[in-house]
């Protein structure tokens, strides 16, 4: 199996023995399409610092301004601040008191959960639609696919009165069962199955493996690159949230932290600190899972994007 | 083994599944589908065909639901309110999704590269795609806030522009939401756009290089074409998004002030949930739904066609 992901020695001597004769490059210009980050001289050096600077100033810097805000005072309501001053730690003091910790427990429990779910349903799904062949295949696959054009948001209505008929009203498990079968995450897993090669499964099928060890001890475990790529885009989906938190959650003891920034926005004794400490924890647990499973996450990105 | 012994031994599921190998077949691809398909069944069509009966009717909890035909959906069309919600919608969703493509594209040409700081800067640009939408929306009302020491207000004043009141004013709230949704959207175009650059063949620049074609020459003549498709994509998804778009507003705006940030889902869950009239609601949803299912057949329809015509 190792061999199939990197080819014997032999063999990658040959693609590099291919590779040096190749024609000397032009120039560093044509490495990108425009050739700024190859623009020489000074002129090239001092506006590729100035762009660079603006986009993360522009971009980063709103992000960046939570986080040194969040330990400055800031009474201010007018003002974020980029470089911390005064430092504190009232501003998480007085969010703990307002039973931020709180809402922090109820969405790791609603992204623990969901995720769970969401990567057990769509490995399953994706098992029958990738490895199996029975009738209505297709039209099974096009119905999947078609919930993608169903969000929560345009059925918020309708959805509302469904979760009150079975009852999920006003339970963290209102906002995790719906969020449990996702038409991306299957569709992801659905074509990186259908990669592993068949003998493999044939081979077992001879041995006298049913689908359940077949599925169990082959497919899955061959299947952990794209576990990782619906794992993180599950984990942003639902830690992203809104609509769903909404419309199930009755009282305060069920609001998931970003649904609980809107109550937090002013505070009599610390002003705005209250929900900038509060913002910054509901932003730090999907930038680290991005910043740890950055490589998947772009993985998914654009297999998911050219899938369309 | 014949036939005749085996239908003398007792019937299992194990000599079940080996008799009748299609059925056991289907039968074991619909156990593996089986939670996908109810949570499906349940959350999503279940409630589009709630939609469909309540649109025609009107809802009511105590003395019950009443056929109305279509007279939801001709309140709707005619309803002023609507009308404005369906035009702010379709400017936030245009606004929003060229806004971002075209950001999208000119970061992807800056920052592309193998270099290690262009990765970190690349990585930095793209946090606000991840961070949750309501973070988001309560940063950026601080940004925005409306005096002439607010944030962006500053950052204006920098440039000999401003003081702007954003989302206060009537005249500014709908491009200071719009702006939002591009700071956030163009980041996850740029990704795109890197990956479509990525394919593109070296050797054509280096031809171009070797014709004494200028970068803009290039760009046009080369690069561009490479990325139809990206452009393809990137229109689709972001306005079936654009169609629904209700967090930032209901966070930042909740619609007003005096309605100009007003979009079709803020006004159907005002119309809903805090108005309880679901039927009108409905058929609010009912329409988006059916806008959000025209715009992706005919970009199917158009990627199709052209795909054809390269074939043919």
């Amino acid at each position: 199996m190792t061999a199939v992901e990197t080819p014997p020695a032999t063999v990658r001597d040959k693609r590099a023995a291919v590779r040096v004769p190749r024609r000397r490059r032009v120039s560093a210009r044509t490495e990108t399409a425009l050739g700024f980050s190859a623009w020489r001289g000074p002129a090239g050096m001092v506006s590729r610092i100035f762009v660079y600077g603006l986009l993360v100033f522009v971009f980063a810097g709103p992000l960046l301004a939570l986080l040194s805000s969040s330990f400055s005072h800031v009474t201010d309501p007018s003002k974020l601040t980029l470089i911390p001053t005064d430092f504190t730690l009232d501003n998480f003091r007085r969010a703990i008191d307002r039973d931020v910790l709180g809402y922090l427990l109820n969405s790791f429990i609603v992204v623990g959960g969901g995720l769970l779910l969401q990567v057990f349903v769509s490995v399953s799904a994706s098992y029958a639609l990738a490895r199996k062949k029975f009738p209505f295949l297709r039209l099974i696959f096009l119905l999947i696919l078609s919930t993608m054009m169903l969000p929560e948001e345009i059925l918020a209505i309708p959805l509302s009165i469904v979760l009150a008929d079975v009852n999920l009203i006003g339970s963290l498990l209102g906002m995790i069962i719906p969020v449990g079968a996702w038409g991306f995450s299957i569709l992801v897993m659905t074509e990186f199955m259908k990669e592993i090669p068949a003998e493999l499964e044939e081979a077992a099928r001879i041995d006298g493996a049913g689908d359940l060890r077949i599925f169990w001890s082959i497919v899955l475990p061959l299947c952990r690159p794209a576990l990782g790529v619906i794992g993180i885009f599950g984990f942003t989906m639902i830690w992203d949230q809104y609509m769903l938190p909404l419309l199930v959650a009755t009282d305060s003891h069920q609001f998931t932290l970003p649904l609980a920034l809107r109550g937090l926005r002013s505070d009599e004794e610390v002003g705005l600190g209250v929900v900038i400490a509060a913002s910054l924890l509901a932003l730090l647990p999907s930038v680290l899972a991005f910043l740890a499973m950055q490589r998947q996450f772009m993985r998914g990105l654009t297999s998911g994007a050219v899938k369309g | 083994m014949s036939a005749r012994r085996a239908t003398n031994r007792p019937i299992t599921l194990r000599t079940a599944a080996h008799r009748f190998p299609r059925a056991a077949n289907l039968l074991t691809a619909l156990l593996f589908l089986a939670p996908a398909l109810i949570i499906f069944a349940l959350f999503k069509f279940l409630p589009m065909g709630r939609a469909m009966t309540m649109s025609l009717q009107e809802v009511n909890y105590y003395l019950g639901n009443r056929w109305v035909g279509l007279q939801n959906y001709t309140e709707v069309v005619t309803d002023e309110r609507f009308g404005q919600a369906i035009r702010n919608t379709l400017l936030l969703a245009v606004g929003a999704t060229l806004g971002s493509i075209l950001l999208g594209l000119l970061l992807a040409l800056l920052l592309e590269g193998q270099a290690r700081h262009l990765w970190l800067i690349r990585t930095a640009v793209f946090l606000p795609t991840v961070a949750a939408m309501a973070v988001v929306a309560e940063v950026w009302r601080i940004l925005y806030y409306p005096t002439a020491d607010g944030a962006v207000n500053s950052v204006l004043g920098w440039i000999g522009l401003g003081p702007s009141q954003f989302t206060n004013s009537e005249d500014t709230s709908l491009l200071s939401v719009m702006a939002v949704g591009i700071w956030r959207g163009a980041p996850y175009d740029m990704m795109i756009f890197l990956a479509g650059l990525a394919g593109v063949d070296r050797t054509l620049y280096e031809a171009a290089e070797a014709d004494g074609a200028r970068t803009w020459r290039r760009l046009w003549h080369v690069t561009f074409p490479a990325l139809r498709p990206v452009f393809v994509i990137l229109v689709t998804l972001a306005c079936i998004r654009g169609l629904r778009v209700f967090t930032e507003v209901y966070l930042m705006t909740n619609g007003g002030p005096n309605g100009s940030t007003e979009t079709v889902m803020t006004l159907i869950f005002k119309r809903g949930l805090e108005q309880h009239e679901l039927g009108i609601a409905a058929a609010g949803s009912m329409i988006l739904l059916a806008a959000t299912v025209a715009l992706t057949l005919a970009v199917q329809a158009a990627r199709a066609r052209r795909s054809k015509e390269v074939t043919a």
